[in-house]
């Protein structure tokens, strides 16, 4: 590792020190506590972050400036609003089913937080890395749903009911789409772990290689994904002209805290999940034989490009989101499994003809790529 | 067309019709945000002139404004915003005038109808646009509006070659208030000659400022003079 700049050096250094005055099991234990901290505090700081940006995006969008009183240029309104939400009383709300209402933020919460820790962020900045990456990451994920479902139910109120069938209902589709836009590529790159994934695509992305394919599963995958994370003009579950805040009308406080973390955190995640599967990941841009080129791209760290990428992918989402009006149930559905999934299905085997024949842009040009 | 081509034709002009979105809001984005970003931007702070903020009497150089005290702003504000106080003074030809004493206004239960300003017949008072209205307390929302030794400007005199004889009638019918004694039919000219004896005699009110050895221009002058101001009055009961 030359890179100087890596915060792989930094654990790496933490590692050797800890073996060297205590025995491996407490190494080990510690190096968790110290990964479980980590990912916390990333979690919160990134959705802080989040928050901002979507708010100052939104904005410009809107032809106005948006938060620009609290710090400089807004840029602490984000903690000022979290240090609001902790405060907030939790509202204990009468004829509710207690036990399923307390339980459900924590689905949705712990949901995203699983599949946060299996990101790749930058060279060795990958908490669990494994053999099945792309499979966990799709399983992990859809258990935010189970929250959403349970809110609803347990609100003893219509409006979250219908906002959490309506959210059933789309979740369960659109996750039909995700998985097999995945799976498009896992055919392409031969493999569902995500360190091995991120290393094929170090001359040529995936996003590239499988050309026309692998164009279709890009976009397949970014508008099912828009659509699991109830954002954009996929928002009918939380449609707050028809249902005043959807699922999470009843919950105050943290408890509505938790929900809104999830939902800026399932963002980043799609985002981080198509640019470590389709744009490199936390790969550096090189090029077959520039070498002069390739020593500067790599000198910039790892987790800056996984962080630019992941960043270009949210604006995108953000812009799709405030041009498009809110889609009707029946023409949400319509989208799912008369448009995306045929598709979808097509493009699959598509990819499959186009591994098995040898016309990749890997096996057509092996000296560009 | 068959289903089918109509399925991938849909499919593409959706695909079309949502890249012309996008490409609208990318140029939006690119817009002059029209935020107005207002403690900042007092300098260059562009009010509307028909903005209602805050009533005045505008005064002029000499400090003198142009109420005369009627009170019909008073008496048509919906929400009792404003109190008209007046004295009675006698003018140097014993004649009893209503001056304005002070004109108060109470911002906090203006509703900025306009109505005051509608009404007024003098165009003594009018809304400005100077909005920044916030103060700590309430007694300081109420305002004096007439400002300290001001008073009224006096009407200047319309210049008027002759009375015509159409309009005769109509001093009589308006009951114009003279004292009969002070009106010499010998000494007005034929063409008002009609008129002056005709008119009713109510003694009990002064106001009227009729000299009686005037050439004709002079009487008949005064004769409007008369009219305007029991105007006023007839208004005012």
């Amino acid at each position: 590792m030359q890179e100087p700049l890596e915060i792989s050096n930094l654990t790496t250094w933490l590692d050797t020190t800890l073996r060297g005055i205590m025995p491996s099991m407490w190494v080990i234990l510690i190096e968790c506590v110290l990964v479980g901290v980590a990912l916390l505090a990333a979690y919160a700081v990134i959705a802080l972050i989040l928050i901002y940006a979507e708010r100052k995006i939104t904005a410009f969008f809107q032809a106005r400036y948006g938060p620009n009183r609290v710090g400089k240029y807004g840029i602490l309104q984000s903690v000022a609003d979290m240090i609001k939400i902790l405060l907030k009383e939790i509202v204990k709300i009468n004829r509710v089913d207690r036990f399923l209402f307390f339980a459900a933020p924590f689905f949705m919460i712990v949901a995203s937080m699983l599949t946060f820790g299996a990101i790749p962020f930058g060279k060795g900045l990958h908490a669990v890395d494994f053999n099945i990456g792309v499979l966990y990451v799709t399983a992990v994920s859809s258990l935010g749903i189970i929250g959403v479902l349970l809110a609803g139910w347990s609100s003893n109120n219509k409006y979250s009911m219908i906002g959490a069938m309506r959210s059933g209902a789309q979740f369960v589709s659109y996750e039909l789409s995700a998985g097999f836009a995945l799976m498009t590529i896992v055919v392409l790159a031969g493999t569902m772990q995500f360190s091995t994934m991120i290393e094929g695509q170090r001359y040529c992305w995936n996003l590239f290689n499988g050309h026309i394919s692998s164009m279709i599963a890009f976009v397949l995958y970014l508008i099912s994904g828009h659509a699991e994370t109830n954002r954009g003009p996929f928002d009918i579950p939380e449609a707050e002209s028809e249902l005043t805040a959807g699922y999470h009308t009843e919950y105050s406080g943290l408890q509505f805290g938790f929900y809104y973390l999830a939902e800026y955190l399932n963002m980043f995640i799609i985002a981080s999940i198509a640019t470590t599967v389709f744009l490199g990941g936390y790969m550096p841009i090189q090029v077959h034989g520039w070498e002069g080129f390739n020593q500067v791209m790599t000198f910039i760290p790892t987790y800056v490009w996984f962080f630019g990428k992941t960043a270009v992918l949210i604006f995108l989402s953000l812009w799709v989101r405030w041009s498009f009006p809110r889609l009707r149930i029946d023409q949400l559905l319509n989208l799912e499994w008369k448009y995306l999934l045929p598709i979808n299905l097509v493009n699959i085997v598509v990819m499959v003809i186009i591994v098995l024949s040898g016309l990749t842009l890997t096996d057509l040009f092996p000296s560009l790529f | 067309m068959s289903s089918i081509s109509k399925y991938f034709s849909g499919l593409f002009t959706g695909i079309k019709s949502l890249l012309v979105g996008m490409s609208v809001t990318w140029k939006e984005l690119w817009t002059k945000k029209v935020t107005q970003q207002y403690p900042e931007n007092r300098d260059t702070l562009v009010i509307s002139d028909r903005f209602r903020a805050e009533l005045t009497m505008p005064h002029d150089e000499n400090n003198e404004h142009a109420c005369t005290a009627c009170g019909i702003c008073e008496m048509n504000c919906p929400n009792g915003t404003i109190t008209v106080n007046f004295k009675m003074v006698e003018t140097e030809d014993g004649k009893k005038k209503k001056v304005l004493d002070t004109y108060k206004w109470d911002l906090g239960m203006c509703t900025f109808c306009n109505l005051c300003v509608l009404t007024c017949p003098s165009d003594a008072i009018k809304f400005e646009n100077t909005f920044e209205n916030a103060v700590f307390t309430r007694d300081k929302l109420k305002q004096q509006l007439n400002h300290e030794g001001s008073k009224m400007r006096e009407k200047k005199k319309v210049e008027r070659p002759a009375a015509p004889v159409a309009k005769a009638p109509v001093v009589s019918e308006v009951k114009v208030e003279t004292p009969a004694a002070e009106v010499k039919p010998a000494v007005v000219d034929t063409e008002v000659k009609a008129v002056v004896p005709e008119v009713e005699v109510k003694p009990t009110v002064v106001d009227a400022e009729v000299k009686v050895e005037l050439p004709i221009e002079e009487a008949v002058k005064a004769d409007k003079e008369i009219e305007a101001e029991s105007k006023d009055e007839t208004t005012e009961k």
